[in-house]
């Protein structure tokens, strides 16, 4: 069967089993968006390639699919650069499509020329620049392998102009070897040796504690860690990246660790005699300063990635393999620690003394960003998705959204990319259109990519956004407030202007706002009777609500700050 | 006020502690680009670097690095060099145990005086001479890392037009495993 190369990526695309693509077209790419009309694959047209990205982001996450993007060539590809950095951090498996100038361009400075490859070289998992249409099904073939073994990330596909309108063969490659990666070993089996090793560290156990991460997510091992944390008895956190693969309301879980970490949470890794790193790569975030992080712990560090070993933290114990098939041999074996119950009695008087906590509600002044959060959770319909921006709101999200199961929080972590949240909330809905899904957004978040409700709209995925309009660029200001002597600089953004309202139903959503606790129930009621269009709320938040507990950047986990109304007792 | 001098690098033939990384490669375009990339985003220094295809599988090459050990720990450059896709084998051979080898080719001014004293050097370095005219001598030196260094010295009495140096490839010594194998 002759086919052009764009009919043959199309075809590919749809042998990877994709069911949609998030793209904009433009010269280089237009060949391939001709066969689009004929293909299965819904295309999701987007009005800034950026919102393409963190799109296909958020249906990875929300779905544990890879995500799909598809853009033409120079601004095209630019603009999506910012997304594959981000999935590049958080390990999110991406395929993201390029269009190129023709081959003979290639170095010409031809008209929407970039080096695509040479840029994203250092923040893809990998990436293609195709030289010739009978090598676009191997290098899509190899593009979902290598995005999806292993440790997962963003692999980028560049195909020139002329070898999408060329024709060739059809063939698609039927096995591993055909692919043609003899560098490329994403598993290894599981070393017995190491796994009983650990097995003696955890028998000596006293003070455990499971320091779980986003592999623990990739690697879909949440039944195992639930059994495992069970069985043993063991205390659990779960860092920002891995909210969701531990239930919030399970009597064991201490919630997240890190610079705005429950107290519970930061302080028992800090007194733990043995930590259980679970797809966690000892991020700054979460460690604090490193030389007094856990100081007398020893560590078992478990990655599929065998570079995570010992580049922070000094492993005692490193197991290469999914999480999963750990957890699943220190069960067989029955592995168990010390009798808990004095390591429980320290912790939950930790957890008594200083639980999450934040200043009364009042029905006249502003709405407490933390009590909206907590509102929006208490009336969503259970498994409701939650994705959210970068900030004070992020972190608010995280701590007072109670998560009980994977895929249901979707969020920029390594990279803390402002504006992810509303595109990534339109991913997770096309993904998963059985779900509400919320977005808890900043108001500085919201303008950087607001344009994708339109995309929205267009489209009929009804997202709900609750900006958390403080009407700062809030956690820079809590910086300066705490840092900075108070010394505000360029952090102003104004509750008014924008209007969000009026932008919302500008862009075809519904817009509310709520300006004290009444307005607020009654947005939110409003906000799920919805299901047709997107919904927007402005709630106005007081913009001197700090995010606690908090580590100051480069402090020690020792030094945590919890809430001033916690001090005079701490 | 006092503006502080410009930067401009040090010259230092080997670093205090060094490795040897052989390092298997697909033969593809861009690949080059992919390690030296690599080394420059994690803050890994590379002290010299040859690149050549690799014996009998035409479609691999080999490239030698050099590199400063004590700009990061060997073990992350190896793992975080492993987990390119177009990375196929690496050995790390200790000097100790590294049979290194690099060519010097040099160009110097020469007159009546001194072509005698030159012919000296280059006779008790090794070295041979490969081009000859009224004013100038080319030779060329295949020795060790060391006895590069060493004929370099000693041309710092004459007027040298042009001097390059290959960077080395190693092999293990008979009998010496290389350290760290993530085999192909
Ligand atoms: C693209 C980008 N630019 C800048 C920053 C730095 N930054 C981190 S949080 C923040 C403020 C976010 O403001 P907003 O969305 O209103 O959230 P808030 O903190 O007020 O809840 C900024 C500017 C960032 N993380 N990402
Ligand atoms: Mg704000």
């Amino acid at each position: 069967m002759q086919l052009t190369g764009a009919q043959a990526l199309i075809k590919s695309l749809e042998m990877e089993g994709v069911e949609v693509v998030f793209g904009l077209p433009g010269g280089a790419i237009l060949p391939v968006y001709d066969p689009l009309i004929d293909s299965s694959i819904r295309h999701v047209l987007v009005r800034h390639e950026q919102g393409a990205g963190h799109m296909a982001e958020g249906y990875a996450l929300a779905t544990g699919r890879p995500g799909v993007a598809m853009v033409t060539s120079g601004p095209g590809a630019t603009n999506i650069v910012t997304p594959i950095g981000n999935a590049h951090m958080d390990s999110t498996p991406l395929v993201v499509i390029t269009g190129q100038v023709a081959t003979a361009a290639i170095g010409t400075d031809a008209f929407q020329e970039c080096d695509i490859t040479g840029i994203t070289m250092g923040i893809t998992k990998h990436n293609f620049l195709v030289k010739s249409a009978h090598e676009i099904p191997r290098a899509v073939a190899a593009a979902f392998h290598i995005a999806t073994t292993g440790r997962p990330g963003p692999v980028l596909v560049d195909v020139p102009k002329d070898i999408t309108q060329s024709m060739m063969e059809w063939w698609y490659p039927e096995s591993i070897e055909e692919l043609d990666l003899p560098g490329y070993h994403p598993t290894v089996d599981l070393d017995a040796d190491r796994v009983n090793q650990a097995i003696e560290l955890i028998k000596d156990a006293e003070r455990p504690v499971l320091y779980v991460g986003g592999g623990t997510l990739k690697s879909h091992a949440s039944a195992q860690l639930l059994a495992f944390a069970e069985r043993t008895g063991m205390p659990v956190v779960t860092t920002l990246m891995a909210r969701g693969a531990f239930p919030d309301s399970h009597p064991q879980h201490l919630g997240m660790p890190g610079m705005h970490g429950m107290y519970s949470a930061v302080i028992a890794i800090q007194k733990s005699d043995l930590l259980i790193s679970l797809g966690a790569r000892f991020d700054d975030r979460v460690t604090g300063k490193i030389p007094a992080f856990a100081p007398n712990a020893k560590v078992i560090h478990v990655d599929i990635d065998k570079a995570e070993f010992n580049k922070v933290r000094r492993a005692d114990v490193a197991i290469r393999s999914n999480v999963a098939a750990v957890l699943e041999a220190w069960d067989a074996e029955r592995a168990m620690p010390q009798n808990l119950e004095v390591w429980w009695k320290e912790i939950d008087a930790w957890r008594e003394a200083y639980p999450l906590v934040y200043d009364e509600p009042n029905d006249d002044g502003l709405l407490r960003p933390q009590f909206v959060v907590e509102s929006i959770a208490k009336a969503a319909a259970p498994g409701t998705i939650v994705a959210s921006g970068v900030g004070q709101h992020q972190m608010w999200a995280s701590q007072f959204w109670k998560f009980e199961e994977p895929g249901t929080w979707v969020n920029s972590g390594g990279a803390g990319t402002m504006g992810f949240g509303v595109p990534a909330a339109i991913g997770a809905k096309a993904g998963r259109p059985d779900r509400v899904v919320w977005c808890i957004d900043g108001d500085g978040c919201f303008q950087m990519t607001a344009q994708e409700l339109v995309t929205a709209r267009a489209e009929g995925i009804p997202i709900k956004v609750a900006i958390l309009n403080n009407a700062y660029l809030g956690m820079v200001r809590q910086w300066q407030e705490m840092f900075y002597d108070e010394r505000y600089s360029e952090v102003y953004l104004s509750p008014d202007l924008p209007d969000y309202v009026k932008w919302a139903e500008a862009m075809g959503c519904v817009g509310l706002r709520a300006t004290n606790v009444a307005e607020m129930h009654a947005a939110i009621a409003t906000a799920n009777s919805i299901n047709d269009v997107p919904v927007v709320i402005d709630f106005r938040t007081d913009s001197s609500e700090k995010v606690f507990p908090m580590v100051a950047a480069g402090a020690s986990n020792d030094d945590i700050m919890v809430h001033p109304r916690q001090r005079e007792s701490q | 006020m006092n503006t502080p001098e410009p930067f401009l690098g040090v010259t230092s033939h080997t670093p205090v502690r060094h490795h040897i990384l052989s390092v298997m490669v697909e033969n593809k375009a861009g690949v080059l680009a992919r390690v030296a990339g690599l080394f420059a985003r994690r803050g890994f220094n590379i002290y010299s670097l040859a690149v050549a295809p690799a014996e009998t599988k035409a479609r691999f090459s080999r490239i030698t690095i050099v590199v400063d050990a004590e700009s990061a720990p060997l073990e992350q450059i190896v793992e975080q060099l492993d987990k390119l896709v177009n990375v196929v084998a690496i050995s790390d051979i200790a000097p100790k145990d590294a049979l290194e080898r690099e060519l010097l080719l040099a160009t110097i001014k020469t007159n009546v005086d001194n072509r005698t004293s030159l012919l000296d050097v280059v006779g008790s370095s090794g070295a041979a001479i490969v081009d000859v005219d009224a004013k100038s001598v080319t030779l060329m030196l295949a020795g060790t890392p060391a006895a590069c260094d060493e004929l370099e010295r000693e041309l710092e009495n004459y007027t040298t037009l042009e001097l390059h140096r290959t960077g080395r490839v190693a092999l293990p010594r008979l009998g010496k495993a290389a350290l760290i194998a993530i085999p192909d």
